[in-house]
This record gives C-alpha cells, structure tokens and sequence, in this order.
C-alpha cells in the first residue's frame, strides 16, 4: 500500500466528510424536530451551487475582483437566498400537513424535490456549468519526488476551515442562545415544550433555514472547489449526506459531523484503492448495512415509539 | 381583507427574492443573461396565487360543520360501477385492432405503467410504505429477461415466473432488515438501492453490456414465431392461420397478454383486500401500534405487501424489454420511480380504478401534449404536493368492504 496516495485519500476524505456534514446537519435537525425525512434537502444544496455561480457572475459584472472579498459576499448572499429557499419549502409543502398522514409529508417532500431540480433545470437550462477557479494552488507535504507527495489545495483548507466555523457557530446557536434552547426543547417533545410557550411553527421554520444555510455553505464551498455542477448533483449528494446522517446517530448534530467525517473518509479510501466507478454503490451499501445493524448510528439513542 | 392583501403581497416579495437569481438571470458561460420579466410573472403568479387559496380557506373554514355531500361524479360512478368496468374492458379489447403501430406501443407502455402502478399500490396506497426505488424491481426484472436470454437463451414464457420471483426475492431480502425499524427509513433505503441496482448494471460492462444495454427477441406463442420468415424449425404464426403477414401482429398479441394480466392483477388485489392479509395492510397503515397489540405481525405484513409489489414490478420489467426489444440503464432512473409514485398518489392512494386512470393518463397525455414533455418532472412534483394537501386520502376516498344488509326482513 502507498502510503503518499493513503494520505492523500486520507485528506480528500476529510474534505469530502465536511461537506457531508454539513449537508447532514440539515437532515438530522429536521429528523429530530417533526421525525420526517425532508427528500427535498439535496436540492437546496443544488441550489445554494447555483446561487454561488449566480452571485459570482454578478459580482464579476460589477467590478469586484478581491478574491476574499468575492468569496465572503458570494457565501453571505447564498446563504440568505438559499435559508429563504430552506425556509418557503417547509411553509409550503411541509406546514400544511402537519396533521396529515404519517405518508403525506414524505411523498409531499418528494414531489418539492422533483419542483426544484426541474425548476432549476428549465429556469438554468440542463447543461454542465461551471465557475472560474478564485483559488488555485496548494501546499505540498512530504515531497520527494515526482508523483510522490501529499497535496491540499487552498480551496480544499478553504472548505474545512470554513465547515469548523460554521459547525462552531451552528453549535453555539443551538447550545449557548434562547432560541437553541427552546429548539433542543422541542426536539425532546414538541407538546410540552408548546404548552409551556415555546411558538413550535417558529421553531420548526428556524430549523428548516439553519439547515438550509449549512447546506448553503456546502454548495458554495464545493462548487469553489470543483467549479462544475449540474441540476441533478443534489440527488446523489442528498442520500450520501443522509447516510452520513444516519451512520452518526439521527436527531444528533455531533453525530451528523461524525457520519459526515466516516463516510468521507472510507468513500475516499474506497475509490482510491478498490475502484472509483463503484463508489457511489459502496456509500448506498454503507447505508442499508447501517441501517440493518446499527439504525440507532455511532452517537444515537435507540429509538422508541410512544403512543 | 387587508390582512389577505397583505399576506398575498408578502408571498409576492418572498416570490421576487426566490426567482429573481435563479430566473431573472441565466448562466451562460461565466457570464449572466437577464430575463428580467420571468421573475415578475411568477410573483404577479404567486401573488394572485395566495389570495386565491386564502378565499378557498376561507370558505372551506365555513363548510366545517356542514356534511360534504359526495359530488356528483362519485355518485355517477358508484351508480354505474358494473356498467364502467364492462365499457372499459370491451373498449380495452377492441382498441389495438384500430389505433396502429404507434399508438399500440404507447397502450402497451400504458399497459405496463398500469401493471406498475398497481403493484405500487398495493405498497404505498393499501400498507402504507413508501418505496423510492421501484424501478429497480423493474429493472430486475427486464434485466432477467435480458441477460437470461443472453447467456441461457432464456424465452419469454420462463423469463416472466424467473423475473418475478427474483424481484420478490430481491425486494423480501432488503426489506426485511429494513421493516424491522421506523417506516421512513424504508424509502431512503429503496432510493438508495434503486441507484445501486441501476449503478451496478451502468458499470459491469462484462456482463451487463453496460450503457450500450443488451437486445431482448420478442415472445413466441406456442413455439410460434411473429416475424415475416420463421427462424429454423419453427413456424411463423400467418403461415400457421394462413392470414397475411402484418407487422401488427406480434404488439396486438404482447397488449392482448399484458391485458389478461392486468386483469389477474386487478383481480388478486381485489380478492386480497377482503382477505384478513389485505385488512392486516390497511390497519397497519392506520396504526401500527394498535396492530401489534392486536397480535398482527407487523414485520410479515409489510413484508407480504412489499413483496407482492416487487413481484408485479419484476412481471412489467419483463414486458417492457420484450416490448421495447432492448434495454439499458437509462430507462430505470429515479425519474421512472417519480413517475410510477406519481401515478399512485394521483390516482387517489388505495384506488384501483383511480390508479388505472392516472396510468393511461400520464402515459398518454405526454404523447401528445410533445410540447410540454419538458415540463413533465415539474408537474408530477406540483401534483405530488397539491395531492396531499387536498386530498392525502386519495381522490376517491377509501372504499371499504361493507358486510351486506340481510335479504329477509
């Protein structure tokens, strides 16, 4: 085994694993606030890429050039108009079935998430776009010759400083304010925290647009390091992102980041020593074997139904 | 009144902020084109929208109380029920004699969708689970005909038990783990697996032929070819009946054969409904808790359900590739698990009429409607949503099985 291209996987990996994790906090915040899987989460993140091409573009068109500059505006303003996105899906599909069929906000979610990626694509046109690179280069680790050393790019410290800073502020928002409090509150139960004057409607919204921001982040990030993107990249990403959800523990936001971490990191050692085209196979395998062994995830509590 | 004008004025500002970036401007290259009028029809859209729906909440919120008498369509068709059904399959068996080619291989894929569409019926509409990756049972199933054929010279008339059975198999084994545990957690594993399968045939080039897919020969009936000149030691079917030969022939019989098992499967499912299996579903979807502490094994009762529709995706699988003459992964994407659902949830969840109509419907309405084929996905996710917030129940309602009144007295 190579031990260049293991740390080399091993670096991608934790790149990878930021971006899932902040994909999952959405998940996993929505699962433990109404107990849905909110299908229609991948596309935000869709759309929070879009948004980044979007804002670039216009910010190129007036005149702004300073790379930290463009890429603060490009992250601020796509993660206020994606936590609009974030927030409209839930009053739209969700709000109104709160007291519906235990089916009706599922297939609702899937029809919202079926609304956006063809929203985009009719409004965007279906072909690949893509972004000029704002960082290039990169630090190189234990060189010795050709072909033979470790790289992380500036783009890719980019994204993982920016998921520790995001992920410390969704943190303290959560744990350290009134608001975070009164959503941990109707996490533990939802009546309760209601009768005691909790405005549960608030709290839910709240939670769908700190869910959209993060996967805000995550587009942006992602689309500043890659530069290419389509309207079907939040399908896949969506189901991986929940995995990563799922192999944490559901319902728990340090779970989220942990699954986000693990998946990216054995995707990435997977598609680096067994075989790339199989990759996306071996994180739905992921899933399914989790979800058969351990559904309770690393960090979860097991589940149990009241009545 | 001012409180709605002012409502609906918020949803137009909302509207602005949400379309402005992603249609008042397109990508085009690294630059922007504008479309500035786009966003300002959707808002004037929205706008108009939200007073709409607060005058129909309005007077929905002043029917509570009053009885909703059933419409009169509902009536018409309850009164008329025997006489419908007699209509449709008459005009079901005359159709492919008159529409030719074109038109027979959309009624065949009608046909197919129909048979899909109950099979998801009977997991989504009557026990309740949702199943995201039916498509893959489909493909199963159009896969085992296919490769079958390929490698064991498999016919027709094996491929169809050979393909049920291994969608069945298929669909109990990942079900089963899965069932044990909340329900939602079902339709993320059947997307996921429904990926996988279609990943798996998209990548073993070696065997599965990959995106190039792989050719399927049409049924024979009783060793009776349907070609022009018949292969060696075989008879073709016009020289057998001495009639001319018509290209015709062969997709009149496929819809003929497709029709008689749609038939069995309207039937079964509607035998199964009154049996205690086809109760055990409707009151699990109910309540689930109740059921167990009724002695209902919840975890065989799905099972059943999920793999009785497993079963009927894999039999239309097989239909499709002998119908189409070839697969390949393209035709078994989440779109076609989208179109299947929105088939379902249209045709009023638990309905078997309902669901029979929404399948002939949007099978054939894209045909003609070529225009608006763009707009497909987008409508199945309005409808989707729309019909859950209207009627999450289904269009028709829930017919249940009534004991009948006693005759004497």
């Amino acid at each position: 085994m190579n031990a260049h291209i293991l740390l080399q996987q091993l670096v991608n990996g934790v790149v990878l694993g930021s971006v899932y994790g902040l994909i999952a906090v959405g998940y996993t915040m929505v699962y433990g606030i109404i107990g849905m899987i909110n299908f229609a989460h991948g596309e935000v993140y869709m759309i929070a890429a879009y948004l980044t091409a979007i804002f670039l573009a216009a910010l190129t068109l007036l005149g702004i050039q300073s790379p930290p500059v463009v890429i603060l505006m490009v992250l601020i303003l796509t993660m206020a108009v994606t936590a609009l996105y974030g927030w409209s899906i839930e009053r739209i599909a969700y709000k109104p079935l709160r007291h519906s069929t235990r089916l009706a906000p599922l297939i609702s979610a899937i029809g919202m998430s079926l609304i956006l990626q063809n929203f985009v694509r009719i409004a965007q046109g279906a072909r690949n776009q893509g972004i000029p690179t704002l960082l290039d280069g990169g630090v190189r680790l234990m060189e010795n010759g050709p072909e033979q050393f470790v790289q992380i790019t500036h783009a890719q410290i980019l994204i993982v400083v920016t998921a520790i800073v995001s992920m410390g502020a969704l943190w303290y928002l959560i744990q350290g304010t009134a608001m975070g409090r009164a959503c941990r509150a109707v996490q533990q139960d939802r009546t309760m925290a209601a009768l005691l004057g909790v405005d549960t409607d608030r709290i839910i919204s709240v939670v769908f647009v700190l869910g959209a921001s993060m996967a805000a982040v995550a587009g942006t990030l992602v689309t500043f390091n890659y530069g290419s993107f389509d309207f079907f990249i939040g399908f896949v990403t969506g189901i991986k992102a929940f995995t990563a959800a799922v192999l944490g523990g559901i319902g728990s936001l340090p779970g989220a980041m942990l699954g986000g971490l693990v998946l990216g990191l054995s995707e990435s050692i997977f598609s680096g020593f067994v075989n790339t085209d199989y990759k996306d196979v071996f994180a739905f395998s992921l899933l399914v074997l989790v979800l058969i062994f351990r559904p309770s995830g690393l960090l979860g509590h097991p589940e149990v139904e009241k009545v | 009144m001012p409180r709605k004008l002012w409502d609906a004025v918020l949803a137009g500002v909302v509207a602005l902020l949400l379309f402005v970036p992603l249609t008042g401007v397109s990508l085009s290259g690294y630059t922007l084109e504008g479309h500035w009028q786009r966003p300002l029809w959707l808002a004037v859209g929205v706008v108009l929208g939200r007073l709409l729906l607060g005058w129909f909440l309005e007077r929905r919120q002043r029917m509570v109380g009053t009885t909703r008498r059933p419409g009169w369509i509902t009536a018409w068709i309850d009164d008329h029920r025997p006489y419908i059904v007699i209509a449709a399959v008459i005009g079901a068996l005359l159709v492919p004699w008159w529409i030719g080619k074109y038109w027979l291989n959309v009624a065949i894929l009608a046909l197919i969708y129909v048979l899909l569409g109950l099979g998801l019926n009977v997991v989504v509409g009557l026990a309740g689970l949702l199943d995201l990756g039916f498509v893959a049972f489909y493909a199963v199933g159009a896969y085992t005909y296919a490769l079958g054929h390929h490698y064991f010279a498999l016919s027709f008339w094996a491929a169809v038990p050979l393909g049920a059975m291994l969608a069945a198999g298929f669909g109990v084994v990942l079900a089963f783990p899965v069932l044990r545990m909340h329900g939602d957690y079902l339709a993320i594993v059947t997307l996921g697996f429904g990926e996988i399968i279609r990943l798996i045939l998209n990548n073993w080039l070696e065997v599965t032929g990959g995106p190039n897919g792989l050719r399927v020969p049409f049924p024979s009936l009783f060793g009776m070819d349907f070609g022009r000149r018949a292969s060696p030691g075989h008879v073709t079917l016009h020289e057998f009946l001495n009639i001319p030969y018509s290209n015709e022939y062969r997709d009149i019989f496929l819809y003929l054969l497709l029709f008689l098992v749609v038939c069995g499967m309207v039937f079964l499912v509607r035998r199964l409904r009154r049996m205690p299996l086809g109760r055990n579903w409707e009151a699990l979807r109910e309540d689930e808790i109740a059921c167990r502490s009724l002695g209902i094994q919840p975890v065989t009762v799905k099972l059943s359900a999920f793999g009785l529709g497993a079963m009927t995706a894999g039999v239309g699988g097989v239909f499709f590739a002998a119908s189409q003459g070839f697969v390949n992964p393209t035709s078994f994407t989440f779109l076609e698990s989208a179109h299947i659902l929105a088939i379902v949830v249209l045709g009023g969840m638990g309905s078997t009429g309902g669901v029979i109509v929404a399948a002939v419907v949007l099978t054939v309405l894209p045909e003609v409607l070529r225009d608006f084929a763009e707009y497909r996905g987008l409508l199945f996710g309005c409808a989707m949503v729309l019909m859950m917030m209207w009627r999450p129940r289904g269009l028709m309602g829930i017919r249940r099985a009534r004991f009948h009144r006693s005759e004497v007295g």
